[in-house]
C-alpha cells in the first residue's frame, strides 16, 4: 500500500522540494544579516509604521536599559476609576517619550498595573525621576519661529522647566532638533483648578486660579504680550494655544479643549492635586548596565554554535545518510525560527535564546523517532521506500502526542509570565513553542521530501549499503 | 531484553535513595538559612539586589560600611566571578528608587567608582514576591492537572488509561523533587537563589516530564493488539526495548545543547540550565525506572484478587 502511495506522490514530492528550496532561499536572503532595501521592510503591514524593519529586537537583558513596573496605591475601599489606569498610561508615555530614548514601552498589565520598560538608558536615575513626576501643568511661550501648524492639541513638546541637567536630551539628537519652548508658570502656581461650563457655549472648561505669586507672573506676562500665543501643556503635551487678547489681572484662566464633563472633572483633579489619576507606586525596578547585554548576545552565539554544530554531527555520524537529510532539514528549522523572530517580530531575551537552543535540541526528536522506525522496519527486512513511508507514518502519533505536550506546557508557561510582567518566562515559552510548531513542519515534511527525493533516485544502490543508513552489520 | 520489571527493587531503592538524599539538601539548606528550604531571590522574597562592577579593586569591608550608612546592616554581599572582575552582589532589604540612587553615589565616593554600564540593580517589593510564590504554586498544579488529563485523554483507547496519567505523574513528582534538591544543594554550595527562570526551568521539566513516557505509552498502545498471546509485563518490556535508543538519542541531543549553553553560555542562565539539565537526565531515569515498572505492578496487583474495572 506504501508502495503505490509513493508512486503517485512522486510529482507532489519534485513540487514540495522545490517550494522547499525557494523558502529556504528567501528565508536565508531575510536572515542574513545584509542591508535590505526599504520596500521590503515595508511590506511588515501588521506592525505599526516605524517599527517595520528587518532587524532583530533585543529585550532589556540583552541591551541594558531599566524597567518599572508601577502599581495602583489605593487608599482601602477606593476604587479604580474607569478609564483612569489609561489616562495614567498616557500621561507616564508622555513623559517617557520627552526623554528622546529609543523605544520605551508603556503598557497596561492586568489591572492595576503599568510596566515601562526603556532601553539602553545611560542615566537611571533621571529617567525613574520622571516616570514619578506628578502631572504637570505649565504655561508656555513658544520660540520665535515655531510654526502654527506645530502648535495643535496633543503634540508633544521640551520645554525649559525644571532644566538643570541637559545631558540627557543632548544625547538625543531628534530632541535637540525640536524648539524649546518657555516656561512662564508651572503647577506649583496653581491654587485651584475646577470644571465647569463656559456660560455662553455651556461647553465644558476646566477653570483655574493662581495663587499670589502666580497671579502676579501672569498678570505681568499678559499685560506686556498681548497679541501674542501662550501655550497650556500638560506633561509635555499641547493642550490648547489661546491668543492672548487683553491682560489678565485676577489669576484665573480658563482651558478650552473637545471636553466632556467627565474629562473635564478628571483633568481638574489631575491639576489640582498635581497627580496622575490614579496615585501609582513603584513595586519593582531594574536596571541593566548596556555593557553587560552586548557581552551576553556575544557569549549565547558562541553557546549556541557550539551546541548545534555537536548536534549535527552527532546526526550524520548515527544515523549516516539520513542524519545528512535531517541536518539539512534542522538548518531550515534554525533559518525559518530566525526569520520568525524577524518578521512577528519576537524580542529575544537570555531565556528566549536559551529556549530556541533547547528546541533545536528537541526538534531532531522528531527525526529520530522516524529514523528508528525505518531501522526497524529495515531489520524486518523491508524495502528502503517502505521503510521510509511506514518509518514517517508510524512515528506521526509519538511526534504529535509529545509536541502537543511541548505546547502544553508552553502555554503553562506563558500565562504564568503574564501574570507579573516576568517577560523573561514568556520569552522562553514563546521561542519554545514557536520552535514547536516550525518542527512539526521542517522534521516532517522537510525531511520527508528529503529522503523521498534520495531514495527515488538511489534506492537500489542505497539498499545494498546498509551502512549508510546507520545499521551496523548483524549487531544492531 | 532487559527487564525493567524484574529489576524493580533495585530501581525503587535507588529512587528511594536520591528522594532521600534530595529532601537532605532541602532540610539542610533551611536549617542553615532560616527556614529556606531553597534559597529565595529578590523576585520571590522582595528586597533588593545589586551586581556593581568597581572601575578599581573594592574592598567588602568599605562596601559593607557604606550599606550600614544606610541602615542596612544585614546585607549579604559576595565576589561574583573572579577576583579581578571587581564584581560584586549585594543583597539588601527592600530600599526604594531614591534610595538606591544615593546608595550608589555613596559607593562612588566611598568605595571607588562603580562602572554602570556593567552593573545592574532590581527591586521587588515584598508584596510582589508573595504574589509570585502564588502563582508558582498555581503554575505547578495547573501544569501537573493538564499533563494527567492529557495522558488519560490521548491513551483513553487503552485498558485503565488513567493508570498512564497516574504513574506520569509519580514520575513527574520524583522529577520535581530531585531537581529541588539539586538546586538546594548548589544553593548550599554556590549561592542559587529560586527565581522565576528557575521555576521556568521547573515547568519546563514537568513538560518534559511526559515526552519519553508518551513514547513508550504509545508503543504499548500499538504492541497490545499485536501481541495478544504475551503478558502485559512482555508487551511493556518489548515496547520500553523498542523505544529506549530514542529516548537515549534525544535526550543526547538536547543535553548537547544544555552543556554548551553551560560552557559558553552568560553566566546569569547558568543555573537555569543547569537545572532543565538536571531535570532531563532524571527525567529519562524516572520514566524507564520508576513510571512502567510502576505500571506493570499496578496491572499484576489488579489481577490478584479480583479483575479490576477500568
Amino acid at each position: 500500500m506504501e508502495k503505490r502511495t509513493y508512486d503517485r506522490n512522486e510529482g507532489l514530492t519534485r513540487n514540495r522540494f522545490i517550494a522547499i528550496s525557494v523558502l529556504a532561499v528567501v528565508a536565508i536572503y531575510l536572515v542574513a544579516p545584509l542591508p535590505h532595501p526599504e520596500w521590503l521592510s515595508s511590506l511588515l503591514f501588521w506592525r505599526p509604521e516605524g517599527m517595520r524593519t528587518l532587524d532583530f529586537q533585543l529585550g532589556l537583558d540583552l541591551r541594558g536599559g531599566i524597567q518599572v513596573l508601577l502599581v495602583a496605591d489605593l487608599e482601602p475601599g477606593q476604587e479604580l476609576v474607569p478609564g483612569a489606569m489609561g489616562t495614567a498610561r498616557k500621561i507616564i508615555e508622555n513623559r517617557v517619550n520627552a526623554l528622546g530614548l529609543t523605544e520605551p514601552v508603556v503598557q497596561i498589565q492586568g489591572t492595576d498595573r503599568i510596566v515601562v520598560e526603556i532601553p539602553g538608558v545611560d542615566n537611571p536615575a533621571q529617567a525613574v525621576a520622571t516616570i514619578r513626576e506628578t502631572s504637570l501643568l505649565e504655561f508656555v511661550e513658544p520660540p520665535s519661529g515655531v510654526s502654527s501648524q506645530s502648535l495643535v492639541a496633543g503634540n508633544v513638546v521640551r520645554t525649559t522647566y525644571a532644566m538643570t541637567d541637559t545631558t540627557l536630551i543632548t544625547s538625543s539628537e531628534s530632541v535637540t532638533q525640536t524648539p524649546l519652548f518657555t516656561t512662564i508658570l508651572a503647577g506649583g502656581d496653581l491654587e485651584r483648578a475646577y470644571a465647569t461650563r463656559n456660560s455662553t457655549t455651556s461647553e465644558p472648561v476646566v477653570a483655574i486660579n493662581f495663587t499670589k505669586a502666580g497671579t502676579r507672573t501672569f498678570a505681568d506676562y499678559t499685560a506686556t504680550h498681548v497679541g501674542k500665543v501662550l501655550c497650556m501643556v500638560l506633561d509635555k503635551e499641547i493642550l490648547s494655544c489661546p491668543r492672548i487678547s487683553t491682560s489678565i489681572p485676577d489669576g484665573r484662566a480658563v482651558i478650552k479643549g473637545n471636553y466632556t464633563m467627565q474629562s473635564a472633572v478628571q483633568l481638574a483633579l489631575q491639576l489640582q492635586y498635581g497627580a496622575l489619576p490614579v496615585p501609582l507606586r513603584i513595586e519593582s525596578y531594574e536596571s541593566i548596565g548596556p555593557s553587560l547585554g552586548s557581552i551576553s548576545v556575544e557569549k549565547s552565539i558562541r553557546a549556541g554554535a557550539v551546541g548545534l554544530a555537536v548536534v549535527f554531527i552527532f546526526m550524520l555520524l548515527y544515523y549516516r545518510f539520513n542524519g545528512l537529510a535531517a541536518d539539512l532539514a534542522l538548518a531550515l528549522y534554525v533559518v525559518l525560527n530566525l526569520l520568525v523572530y524577524k518578521l512577528i517580530p519576537v524580542t529575544l531575551t537570555l531565556p528566549g535564546i536559551a529556549g530556541f537552543l533547547l528546541s533545536v535540541g528537541m526538534a531532531v526528536d522528531a527525526n529520530i523517532l522516524v529514523f528508528e522506525r525505518m531501522k526497524e522496519e529495515l531489520r524486518r527486512g523491508a524495502t528502503l521506500n517502505r521503510a521510509a513511508e511506514s518509518g514517517f507514518s508510524r512515528a506521526w502519533t509519538s511526534v504529535r502526542d509529545s509536541n502537543i505536550a511541548t505546547l502544553l506546557t508552553c502555554v503553562i508557561l506563558y500565562m504564568f509570565g503574564s501574570a507579573f510582567a516576568a517577560s523573561l518566562v514568556k520569552g522562553f515559552a514563546i521561542t519554545l513553542a514557536l520552535g514547536t510548531l516550525i518542527n512539526l513542519f521542517t522534521a516532517i515534511v522537510v525531511t520527508r521530501t528529503l529522503i523521498r527525493m534520495v531514495f527515488g533516485v538511489l534506492e537500489t544502490w542505497l539498499q545494498d549499503r546498509p551502512w549508510l543508513l546507520g545499521l551496523g552489520r548483524g549487531n544492531d | 531484553m532487559t527487564n525493567f520489571v524484574q529489576r524493580r527493587k533495585l530501581f525503587l531503592t535507588i529512587t528511594g535513595i536520591l528522594i532521600l538524599l534530595s529532601l537532605a539538601a532541602l532540610v539542610a539548606s533551611a536549617v542553615l538559612f532560616q527556614g529556606q528550604a531553597l534559597r529565595i531571590s529578590t523576585d520571590f522574597a522582595g528586597g533588593t539586589m545589586f551586581v556593581l562592577h568597581f572601575v578599581k579593586p573594592a574592598l567588602e569591608s568599605d562596601i559593607r560600611g557604606v550599606f550600614a550608612d544606610h541602615d542596612q546592616t544585614g546585607a549579604i554581599v559576595q565576589q561574583l566571578g573572579a577576583v579581578e572582575d571587581n564584581t560584586w552582589q549585594v543583597r539588601t532589604r527592600f530600599t526604594d528608587a531614591d534610595e538606591v540612587e544615593q546608595i550608589l553615589e555613596d559607593l562612588d565616593a566611598t568605595v571607588g567608582t562603580i562602572d554602570r554600564r556593567l552593573s545592574n540593580w532590581s527591586i521587588v517589593e515584598p508584596t510582589v514576591g508573595a504574589q509570585v510564590a502564588k502563582q508558582a504554586a498555581l503554575a505547578v498544579s495547573v501544569a501537573s492537572a493538564v499533563v494527567l488529563t492529557f495522558i488519560w485523554y490521548s491513551f483513553r483507547r487503552v485498558p485503565n488509561p488513567i493508570r498512564y496519567g497516574v504513574v506520569t505523574i509519580v514520575a513527574m513528582l520524583v522529577n520535581v523533587v530531585i531537581s529541588l534538591g539539586f538546586y538546594a544543594l548548589m544553593g548550599i554550595l554556590h549561592g542559587w537563589e529560586a527565581d522565576a527562570l528557575f521555576l521556568t526551568a521547573l515547568l519546563t521539566v514537568i513538560g518534559f516530564s511526559v515526552q519519553d513516557l508518551i513514547v513508550v505509552f504509545d508503543r504499548i498502545r500499538e504492541n497490545i493488539p499485536r501481541h495478544r498471546s504475551e503478558s502485559f509485563e512482555m508487551i511493556v518490556n518489548r515496547s520500553v526495548a523498542e523505544t529506549v535508543v530514542r529516548s537515549l538519542a534525544t535526550q543526547l541531543n538536547a543535553m548537547f545543547v544544555m552543556v554548551a549553553i553551560l560552557l559558553f553560555g552568560g553566566a546569569t542562565i547558568k543555573p537555569f540550565i543547569a537545572v532543565m539539565l538536571i531535570g532531563m537526565v532524571s527525567e529519562t531515569y524516572t520514566s524507564l525506572c520508576v513510571a512502567v515498572p510502576l505500571l506493570v505492578v499496578w496491572e499484576e496487583h489488579s489481577h490478584l484478587p479480583r479483575r479490576a474495572t477500568a
